[in-house]
């Protein structure tokens, strides 16, 4: 029995190792396919994004959240329900803006980084820049056009990892010109 | 830990980006293209093959490898066990699963057939990994008849 048991963790285990290490793998592919990081770094968030409006979906289909009516309700559940969800972690929010329309994920251990070393000569590269693009697809899906950016990583020696998130606009619904 | 879906849509969108990318296409044209999705399917499986747990390295014979692919491996990648493990004896063997996740949202039958390789060159690669990582050389190639049922060979390298 015991060892049953030991298995069905093992192998929760290692599916978050396939994803981590699936995303190694395209991220390894992506620098060999262009020549300098911010390429990388545009197709990362780009692919993020594609990914984002499919996620979104699945998201609400499964949590039961419902339509949120300020950027705080937002940012929690980002932090609480869906990094949970997704990822398996909670990142903590700080640094609001005074106008409420700005503020920071702290992640304390970044998934998508275990097994990751950055080699000196890929500085700009932004490893998990894919999150970004998830963040801002999905959320783009519930009619927020929002910006979001790595601010510190711990890959590249900062003591945290860091997601500024800037609340652009809302998207109102798209009525051709002159109809009601 | 990571859910699957995750693993699921980032395939999705690997195999969006990177199927018709072949920095160096040989004869044989489209077959070549899934070389990179078959390569990154590689790298990934030979490090999963490393993380596994040491008793499951002491393997005493091929076949031993092989159940252990269709059980261990894929429940932990795909959540399930394969359906089918048949071998002729001379090193061939040939894996079916019924239902395979990555194809069973696309379609049910026929519909998408020509897109199904696509979708199959990174486990491909996963399996091929994981052997060589067991010490095993291989050749995996995957086949689709209707969806959402595969078959992938493995034909071992004798050296």
């Amino acid at each position: 029995m015991s060892r049953q048991a030991n298995r069905g963790t093992e192998s929760k285990k290692m599916s978050s190792e396939l994803f981590t290490l699936t995303y190694g793998a395209l991220v390894t592919q992506l620098c060999k396919d262009y020549e300098n990081d911010e390429d990388v770094n545009k197709q990362l968030d780009k692919m993020g994004y594609n990914i984002g409006v499919r996620l979104i979906e699945d998201f609400l289909a499964r949590s039961n959240v419902g339509r949120c009516h300020d950027f705080r309700e937002t940012a929690d559940v980002i932090a609480k329900v869906a990094f949970k969800m997704y990822l398996g972690i909670t990142p903590s929010i700080t640094s609001w803006s005074p106008a409420g329309d700005e503020f920071s994920l702290i992640l304390e251990n970044n998934p998508l980084v275990d097994f990751v070393e950055l080699p000196d000569n890929h500085s700009s590269l932004i490893y998990s820049n894919l999150l970004c693009g998830v963040l801002r697809g999905a959320l783009e899906m519930v009619q927020m056009a929002v910006e979001a950016k790595f601010v510190q990583d711990t890959l590249k020696g900062d003591g945290v990892t860091e997601i500024r998130m800037r609340f652009i606009r809302r998207i109102e619904d798209n009525l051709p010109a002159g109809e009601e | 830990m990571a859910d699957a879906v995750l693993f699921e849509f980032l395939h999705t969108e690997m195999v969006a980006e990177l199927w018709a990318r072949d920095p160096d296409p040989g004869p044989g044209g489209q077959k070549m293209n899934l070389s990179v999705l078959e390569g990154m399917g590689f790298r990934v499986g030979q490090a999963l093959g490393e993380r596994l747990p040491r008793e499951m390295l002491a393997f005493r014979e091929e076949l031993d490898v092989l159940k252990f692919l269709c059980k261990d491996l894929w429940v932990a990648v795909f959540q399930k066990q394969m359906d089918s493990l048949r071998t002729n004896h001379q090193g061939t063997y040939v894996l079916q699963d019924n239902s395979f996740p990555l194809l069973i949202r696309m379609a049910s039958g026929l519909q998408y057939l020509e897109e199904a390789p696509k979708f199959l060159a990174f486990t491909c690669g996963l399996l091929r990994g994981t052997l060589s990582t067991l010490g095993v050389k291989s050749l995996v190639t995957a086949s689709v008849a209707a969806l959402p049922t595969c078959k992938f060979q493995v034909v071992i390298q004798k050296s």
